[in-house]
């Protein structure tokens, strides 16, 4: 059932608090939107425990640890053609690609709702593409590191917990854009063949939220762990 | 407020947001690459990244225009997070000073440097 459909068939319309409390009061479907969509972002803020979890982990052994963190500004730091090594360029450059992304991504719904599917449908690839592109980016970083001597359990600079903290929180995000990316591809397909003509596009609304959600939880990442 | 079509909105507003998003991550590693520190360096990353946060969910996912019970059942509860957060800083800073004063670790020292 599309939200027009469900606003028609007499749900309460009223907004803000006073809508809340009709939407539960009314003692039936509570959510007015696909029930795709409420699973997506029921199945988001169970993510968003796991990746709360793994933040504040991160945060309680950076202060209960003696040792001095490494300094991430340096760790990430990379040379291009001889250059003095630029701070954080390379998580700079992913921070881009990932926002870039959730900008295509952003666009293909809306091309989805004006029902323009070839346009959907390249911003789908597009934006599939630029996730691939984080990824690699993303296993470069791995191989620096690797090469640099980071292990889980030690690393040259200090607290040895920089390392599990780094592949557990960088890997678990990587696992979520690889899967994006797969499950952008799956619905892309899907769109293109048609599938979604008669049903409606909300899947792509759907996709988009997940996707939005990955590069969400960058947002975090980024500051946490990189910058502070 | 659930729109009468799904979720359309202009397009304008989505090439706003998506060059503020571009901004403010250029803000924030601006703070790095002027190593900015201490108070200033935490209340700028953490208002970017706030900022950033908070542009992602209501625009890009659109929760501005879902319905309370749908935003309510998104952002309540997480903020019981602020509690785990609250009672793991406490806990953390305990161990450390408990390592410091049973074990004779140092918590003075600087990281060393990274050879590229």
């Amino acid at each position: 059932m599309s939200q027009s459909e469900a606003v028609a068939n007499g749900s309460p319309t009223a907004a803000g608090m006073t809508g809340f409390v009709q939407d539960w009061k009314a003692d039936k479907q509570t959510y007015h939107v696909p029930w795709g969509k409420a699973m997506m972002w029921i199945f988001l803020v169970s993510d968003t425990f796991i990746f709360s979890c793994f933040l504040v982990g991160y945060m309680t052994v950076r202060i209960s640890t003696a040792d001095p963190w490494p300094l991430a500004t340096e760790v990430f730091a990379l040379s291009f053609f001889g250059s003095d090594p630029i701070p954080l360029i390379l998580i700079a450059i992913m921070t881009f690609v990932l926002i870039t992304s959730s900008g295509t991504m952003a666009l293909a719904v809306n091309f989805g709702y004006r029902r323009d599917k070839r346009k959907t449908v390249m911003f789908m690839l597009f934006t599939a593409a630029l996730g691939a592109t984080f990824v690699g980016m993303q296993a470069y970083e791995w191989s620096k590191l690797i090469e640099y001597g980071v292990r889980p359990w030690s690393n040259p600079w200090g607290a040895e917990q920089f390392g599990s903290v780094f592949y557990m929180i960088t890997g678990f995000h990587g696992l979520h854009v690889t899967a994006g990316v797969i499950y952008l591809l799956i619905v892309a397909r899907k769109v293109a063949r048609g599938d979604y003509d008669k049903k409606g596009y909300e899947i792509v609304e759907i996709t988009g939220l997940y996707w939005h959600f990955v590069d969400l939880v960058w947002v975090f990442i980024f500051a946490f762990f990189y910058l502070l | 407020m659930a729109s009468e079509a799904g979720q359309q909105h202009p397009l304008g507003i989505y090439y706003k947001i998506w060059i503020l998003l571009f901004v403010l991550s250029l803000f924030s590693y601006m703070v790095d690459y002027m190593d900015v520190q201490g108070f200033w360096r935490w209340t700028l990353v953490l208002i970017f990244m706030a900022l950033k946060a908070g542009f992602i969910l209501a625009i890009f996912m659109h929760v501005k225009w879902e319905r309370m019970a749908l935003v309510m059942t998104i952002l309540g509860p997480p903020i019981v997070l602020l509690l785990l957060i609250f009672f793991m800083a406490v806990e953390g800073h305990y161990t450390e000073s408990a390592r410091v004063q049973y074990l004779g670790h140092d918590a003075n020292q600087a990281p060393a440097h990274v050879e590229h």
